[in-house]
């Protein structure tokens, strides 16, 4: 049985948080939830499918941009707004697994950031639609409720609950037996099937569930930001996302909530004193990967383990 | 009825034939052995029989059912079950958890994605039967070779096949794990159908019904254990060097 207290532990700190921290870093902690639930979401495929993905931004992307333009162009309210978009974009996850699953390894690398260059081209060019470069401004965040998220702490709360509903679901998810085959196909395909297991059919679900929570994390990204731009869509958002996974170590359920805050951290404050906070965080990653090449936290596990056994 | 019957099975890579018209009876219940030497194309009729590999013509009854052109799992789910001549095998997961995935790979289970996965009670049974169950809670990496063998027919028998297929089942083990992995073998219940490919001729002679013998995927000889020892055909491709 697998101790749950360490994550309560850490729910009841985060949440805490905006009582004894400013808004700056209340924000930076919204930013970092956010990410870690779409660095999660990847996780589903790289860690438990052992899918490399270069095209999860779409799911993310897609969402915010959806949610934003049945606002804009239907005015229609962001409350309602938002299971019209996770439909859609869950329905996008469908149809884009359908393609990138005919490969695994690089082809199904190469496909996912094929498909999701697609998207990203669409958004800079269809300006009529998307404004383009100048991204989509003017954008309000829901009320559930009645409640009013334009507080830095009101929207941290709420980002924190849904990104701990989040997670929770995606634990279940791989700690199921669906999950359990699913890392099967992961270690040995070509015996799953000689086991019964149809491993496309879970590669295909296993990809709409992953496309589906990159879908909720771009709600909470465009809720945050109030604003939407063609780079949520890019290459260098697929590949952080991917990073923080590999960096916080990936097939562990906390592997990418220590990645993601390794690169909102870099990113958001360490930009501030450093112009080039991507060599940094190249040389950081760099680091990582030399010292503990299964990720942050396998590796200080580890080395917790061999510091035990010494003393 | 024949528990798998092969017509005119042919498959060959890249224009060089490695099963070349090869027809095939086995009966319920029966103990087949398929040798031959190296290269005879044993490990690819298991592959086109499995559907791990695709045939270029001829057809493949499994209980008079065509499986010429079906998935492998779906294979699977009408009662084939195979080992493989390299171990295959989940090496970080426990010997209980992989006995568990072959038990859920037949169980509506496996499609349950909110359910907490905890092991059947049967996996212990399972590694029982082979005498592993001592080693349930070690990962697969960490025990020996002749276990490793023992589990991959234990993850077979799980699934109470109606065909089993071992891919050479006695490669490389000792003379000790043999004798174990024979007697294992040889407790298989009759409701079970088993074909066996063995490389080396004198190990397993004695485990089966009926013996076929394939020389550059082609049958040469069939029949049963005196018949074909004495046909001089076996003795020139096999015996005889």
């Amino acid at each position: 049985m697998r101790q749950h207290w360490p994550w309560g532990l850490l729910l009841v700190a985060l949440a805490l948080l905006p009582l004894v921290s400013g808004e700056y870093y209340i924000n930076l902690a919204s930013q970092i939830l956010i990410f870690a639930v779409f660095a999660s979401s990847i996780n589903l495929l790289l860690g438990y499918g052992g899918l490399p993905t270069l095209g999860h931004a779409s799911y993310l992307g897609v969402a915010a941009y959806l949610s934003a333009l049945l606002g804009l162009k239907l005015g229609i309210s962001p409350l309602f707004a938002a299971p019209l978009a996770l439909v859609g974009t869950t329905l996008m996850a469908a149809a884009f697994g359908l393609v990138s699953l005919r490969a695994t390894g690089l082809g199904f690398l190469m496909l996912t950031l094929a498909l999701s260059q697609v998207l990203w081209g669409t958004a800079y060019r269809w300006v009529s639609m998307t404004d383009g470069d100048n991204g989509l401004r003017g954008l309000a965040r829901p009320m559930p409720f009645g409640l009013n998220l334009d507080q830095a702490s009101a929207f941290y709360w709420f980002t924190l609950a849904i990104g701990a509903v989040a997670i929770w679901l995606m634990a279940v998810f791989v700690a199921s037996p669906f999950g359990a085959a699913l890392r099967g196909t992961r270690d040995q395909p070509r015996r799953m099937s000689a086991l019964g297991y149809n491993v496309w059919l879970l590669r295909w679900i296993t990809f709409i569930y992953a496309g589906f929570w990159g879908a909720v994390s771009g709600l909470l990204f465009v809720y945050y930001h109030k604003y939407i731009h063609p780079v949520s869509l890019s290459l260098t958002n697929s590949a952080e996302g991917l990073l923080a996974v590999i960096a916080g170590g990936s097939g562990t359920l906390a592997g990418p909530l220590v990645g993601a805050a390794i690169v909102m951290l870099l990113k958001n404050y360490v930009s501030a004193y450093v112009e080039r906070w991507n060599m940094l965080l190249g040389f950081v990653f760099v680091v990582i990967v030399v010292f503990m090449p299964e990720g942050v936290v396998p590796g200080v596990k580890r080395l917790w383990r061999r510091y035990i056994s010494r003393t | 009825m024949a528990a798998l019957h092969i017509q005119n099975l042919k498959k060959a890579f890249g224009g060089l034939p490695a099963i070349n018209d090869v027809s095939l009876t086995v009966e319920e219940g029966e103990r087949r052995l398929i040798i031959g030497p190296n290269g005879a194309g044993k490990t690819t009729l298991f592959n086109l029989v499995t559907g791990d590999l695709n045939s270029d013509s001829g057809t493949i009854f499994l209980f008079d059912q065509d499986i010429t052109r079906r998935a492998t799992h779906r294979r699977v789910h009408l009662g084939l079950a195979r080992t493989y001549q390299i171990i295959t095998l989940f090496p970080k997961d426990t010997l209980e958890h992989n006995i568990a995935l072959s038990l859920l790979g037949l169980s509506k289970r496996r499609w349950n994605a909110f359910a907490r996965s905890h092991l059947p009670e049967e996996a212990k049974s399972v590694l029982a039967l082979v005498g592993l169950d001592h080693l349930a809670k070690r990962p697969v990496s960490e025990v020996a070779y002749g276990e490793k063998r023992r589990l991959e027919i234990a993850m077979a028998l799980a699934q109470k096949p109606r065909v089993l297929l071992l891919d050479e089942p006695l490669a490389g083990l000792s003379r000790e794990e043999r004798g174990t992995v024979k007697q294992l073998i040889s407790r298989i219940p009759r409701e079970t159908t088993v074909v066996m490919i063995e490389h080396d001729m004198d190990t397993a002679l004695d485990m089966a019904d009926r013996i076929t013998v394939l020389h550059y995927g082609r049958v040469i000889v069939e029949g049963n254990r005196a018949a074909v020892v004495a046909d001089p055909k076996t003795r020139e491709v096999y015996l005889g060097h």
